[in-house]
């Protein structure tokens, strides 16, 4: 057995393993036949488990035959030939990809034992884990891809199930309606994504990171594209990578997805996910090298969402929300790395906060039920002082910072003032024009909809 | 003109007819539905033994063995090619997965033995081409929608006038086209009006208000079988396609663009699920014409794919609100029912088929959005990014549609809720099909490429025939009525 064919058998294996997990929950729940929670926990073991391994592996491998670039081809899974339409499916295990994926296995897999007990009988247990394994999907396509298209297939599938579990506990109105906000965000950011994808492929003829990035692994590779490209293109990235990690003006989202269970809270937002557009910036960051405008686009982005992020970590009265604004403002910094050209650093940064953050995470629930013993204990709530640097501050100006961060910086309320309701009122109008036609040429109100009741459900309506 | 080797579509013609005879005399409703799904099994059989056979023959088109038509008219009235030979079996499976999905509770109200008739129309009309079988069929398909909103009291006048123009406009188009074949405006003006009634037939906007008058008035079964076939766009790529100049077609294709954006968004601030599906079926098939109006081979392929995909998305899609329906009444948008823990298959199928809709990867839809953003992009590079807009204002309208229906709130009920054997099978299949045919494309997009190819050496060879295609060419059709 050759060396090349062990790397595509092991490559073949990480890649496969989180799908076939995915392939079995979704058959067993499509065939009404849910699969019970130790079968459940045990196959989510192995998919780990044999994801990471050969992942380790192959890392040991590359370090033994001192090669820094294994790309795993597996062919054309669509291709016209005439028109010269290929989506290819190519796999890159890099230095890059090779930390981001076992950093992805080992998370998910704290996650994953986490949960069986944390959900352990919760009626939506089966939901959580075909949810998970729909993101453990995407995170490893989307942290190994070798073209932009594939890349692109991971990244719907983990926004996918994001928005799903922060909707977890559904049978509440606020896990769904911010769930719903979130899907929203994402999706804006998947169109900017998807038009950036499409534009690069007309100004290079490329998908493939290799041919993008021209000649050098990862980092050292030149993109071959212009400064001016290279903005239009990375502005569109840099849009979907704000949207993916909520930097601003996205970050209204974060907080929201708190809502979630701790597990996937723990996962998404502390460890992978809300890195993952930092890990697209890393991904392309040839092209940001080509334009100094885009840079300090990138930077300020950065530094602002950093900025936003610790005064509202500042403010939040629940330790979720806290913790969720302190990954805001590392994932800004991370960013701010990235514009810098510091990408070992960046890439090293990353897999320590995501590390730490999960713990954080996970430990939330219980952290709290520990700062209660505590006070039990002293007889009195524990004192929090101002830092000396806060106290040279003038009062005025810390309360301002104290309802800006609070108010979450008016975000949300800029997103939905100047973008979301005029576009809402002006469909709302035109439905308007539509019914007076309607009627017009009925000659009598025309929707029976208008008829329609709340909740038929509750009234007995049910067959 | 090769010849298959069983008359499949005069079978898959005539059976729903005979179908609809003999159920129009079963006074037991559950009698009825079942001899109506095992019509529809036939039908579907016959459409399929259709494809296949045309598949293996390797030509462009074909008719039918022992034609009778032919042999009665003297004329090839029915012919299958490439572009219409997957249609027949598409149309079948949706006629069959709304009659298995109909439940007990709809069966009063909707009409088995017209929706066969229906189903016998569409299927002929699929196996036509242009000429004046095909006007007659498309105006007539018109009149069993209207049959039953007259027979339950429901205002017609919406739907009248916009069909009473779509059959005119057509009529006087095609008769123009026929009779006077001389070149240069005459031919303009009869493209003119051709055009003009394919898209009011698509519900292209202003022209959509039909669509949604429809659900309103009409059972939920016969508006999404009136829609879900996409025969407007059929009218589109047999009438409009093969004569329009290039500047027309651009003007559609834009046109078309901004429904498919405009519905997108409409969807959005509907507050009831039949009015919410209609705006996202029309967002949907505005896309399909934007890619048939492009006349690239790429643009057509991926015209011709999501055409395919939005039909059974889409048909789940409404089959799973009309399951919904049936069991707890018409649905409003404004507030959470939280029927998840109730009918957790149904949740899940709403959900599989609306992301199949808006082409999320690996499901059906995925490759043929892909292909045609591409396409559109390669024509229109700015404005064709509104097609990504309107895919992602989709995906908003679904995702907010599933939470409403399906979460919210906690439903407790004594009722049991749950998915039926009928309605199991059907979503089976469907998933199967959008699942397989998101794991394995290229089969698909293969066949769909060569048609697109073919269709395209049709639009050139028209174009370069000119004037002298306008004065004796009737396009791409072996019979003139």
């Amino acid at each position: 057995m050759t060396v090349e064919l062990l790397f595509h058998l092991l490559g073949v294996a990480v890649v496969a393993s989180p799908n076939i997990l995915l392939a079995i929950l979704g058959v067993s729940t499509l065939l009404g036949h849910p699969l019970d929670e130790a079968v459940t926990g045990r196959l989510t073991s192995a998919a780990v488990l044999f994801g990471l391994l050969p992942a380790v592996v192959i890392l040991l491998l590359m370090l033994a035959v001192d090669t820094r670039y294994v790309p795993i081809e597996l062919g054309d899974w669509i291709a016209i030939d005439e028109e010269h339409f290929h989506f290819h499916l190519k796999f890159v295990f890099d230095r890059l990809s090779v930390p981001f994926t076992i950093l992805s296995f080992v998370l998910c897999g704290v996650v994953g034992v986490f949960t069986r007990r944390y959900l352990h009988r919760d009626a939506g247990y089966n939901r959580f884990f075909l949810c998970y394994a729909c993101f453990f999907s995407g995170i490893i396509i989307s942290s190994l891809a070798g073209t932009i298209e594939t890349l692109f297939f991971g990244w719907e599938m983990v926004g996918l199930s994001s928005a799903l579990l922060i909707a977890y506990f559904h049978e509440r109105e606020n896990p769904v309606r911010n769930g719903a906000r979130v899907w929203s965000v994402y999706r804006l950011a998947d169109a900017a994504f998807l038009v950036a994808a499409i534009t690069l492929h007309r100004l290079t003829g490329e998908g493939d990171f290799a041919g993008l990035m021209g000649s050098g692994p990862w980092p050292e590779s030149v993109a071959n594209i212009d400064p001016f490209h290279a903005l239009l293109v990375g502005s569109l990235l840099l849009v979907a990578a704000a949207g993916k990690s909520a930097l601003v003006p996205f970050s209204g989202w974060l907080p929201r997805a708190m809502e979630g269970p701790t597990p996937s809270s723990a996962v998404f937002y502390g460890s992978l996910s809300v890195h993952l557009g930092a890990y697209l910036l890393l991904r392309v960051s040839p092209i940001l090298d080509q334009s100094l405008v885009l840079q300090a686009m990138v930077v300020i982005v950065g530094a602002v969402s950093a900025l936003f992020g610790t005064l509202m970590s500042r403010t939040q009265t629940d330790v979720k929300n806290a913790l969720a604004y302190a990954s805001l403002t590392q994932v800004g910094i991370i960013v701010v790395e990235i514009g810098l050209g510091l990408r070992y650093l960046a890439l090293i940064h990353i897999i320590g906060h995501a590390a730490l953050r999960t713990m954080q995470l996970l430990r939330a629930p219980s952290l709290l039920r520990d700062y209660h013993n505590l006070e039990n204990a002293i007889g009195s709530r524990l004192s929090h002082s101002s830092t000396p640097l806060m106290q040279l501050l003038p009062l005025n100006f810390r309360n301002w910072c104290y309802r800006f961060g609070y108010e979450r910086g008016f975000l949300d309320t800029l997103l939905d003032n100047w973008i979301t309701h005029p576009i809402l009122q002006f469909l709302r109008w035109s439905d308007s024009m539509e019914r007076r036609w309607t009627d017009w040429l009925s000659r009598e109100p025309s929707r029976e909809s208008d008829a329609v009741e709340l909740h038929p459900e509750v009234n007995g309506r049910d067959s | 003109m090769p010849e298959l080797h069983f008359p499949w579509m005069e079978v898959a013609i005539l059976l729903p007819l005979a179908g609809a005879l003999c159920v129009h005399f079963f006074k037991n409703r559950d009698l009825a539905r079942r001899l109506t799904i095992v019509t529809c099994m036939l039908a579907l059989v016959s459409a399929l033994g259709e494809w296949i056979d045309f598949a293996s023959l390797g030509k462009f088109e074909a008719h039918d063995h022992w034609d009778l038509f032919a042999l009665l008219f003297r004329k090839e009235a029915f012919v299958i090619d490439e572009l219409s030979a997957p249609l027949l079996p598409l149309a079948a499976l949706i006629y069959l997965v709304t009659a298995l999905s109909t439940l007990r509770t709809k069966v009063g109200r909707f009409s088995f033995s017209w929706t066969l008739v229906s189903e016998s129309i569409l299927l002929a009309t699929l196996c036509c081409r242009a000429s004046w079988t095909l006007v007659v069929l498309l105006v007539v398909a018109t009149i069993p929608p209207w049959i039953e909103m007259w027979r339950r009291g429901r205002c017609t006048r919406v739907y009248t006038w916009h069909m009473a123009a779509f059959a005119v406009l057509l009529i006087a188009g095609w008769g123009w086209f026929q009779w006077t074949n001389r070149p240069g405006e005459v031919a303009l003006v009869a493209g003119a009006l051709l055009t003009a009634a394919a898209l009011l037939r698509s519900g292209v906007a202003p022209m959509h208000c039909w669509m949604t008058d429809l659900f309103e008035k009409a059972t939920f079964g016969t508006a999404i079988l009136f829609v879900t076939p996409l025969t407007g766009a059929y009218a589109v790529m047999r009438f409009v396609l093969p004569i329009a100049p290039s500047w027309a077609l651009q003007s559609i294709a834009i046109v078309s663009l901004i429904t498919a954006v405009y519905a997108a968004g409409m969807a959005l601030v509907q507050l009831e699920a039949r009015r919410f599906f209609c705006y996202l079926f029309l967002s949907n098939a505005s896309l399909v014409l934007v890619g048939l109006e492009l006349a690239t081979p790429i643009g057509l392929t991926g015209a011709l794919c999501v055409w395919l995909s939005v039909g059974i998305s889409l048909t789940g899609f409404g089959i799973t609100l009309r399951g919904v329906e049936s069991r707890i009444g018409r649905i409003s948008l404004a507030d959470y029912h939280g029927l998840y823990d109730q009918m957790p298959t149904l949740a899940g199928f709403f959900l599989l088929t609306g992301l199949a809709s808006i082409g999320f990867p690996a499901t059906v839809g995925f490759v043929g959005l892909e292909l045609l953003i591409e396409g559109v992009v390669d024509v229109y590079p700015l404005i064709g990014t509104a097609v990504v807009g309107a895919a992602a204002l989709n995906g908003i309208a679904i995702l907010l549609g599933y939470f409403r229906i399906f979460t919210g709130r906690r439903h407790r009920t004594v009722v049991s809720l749950r998915i039926r054997p009928t309605e199991r099978v059907a979503v089976l299949l469907l998933s199967g099909l959008i699942l397989g045919g998101g794991l394995f494309p290229q089969p698909g997009v293969e066949s769909r490429h060569h048609a697109a190819v073919e269709l395209s050496r049709q639009r050139i060879g028209a174009k370069l025939e000119e004037p002298e295609a306008v004065a004796t060419h009737a396009p791409t059709d072996a019979s003139d009525d």
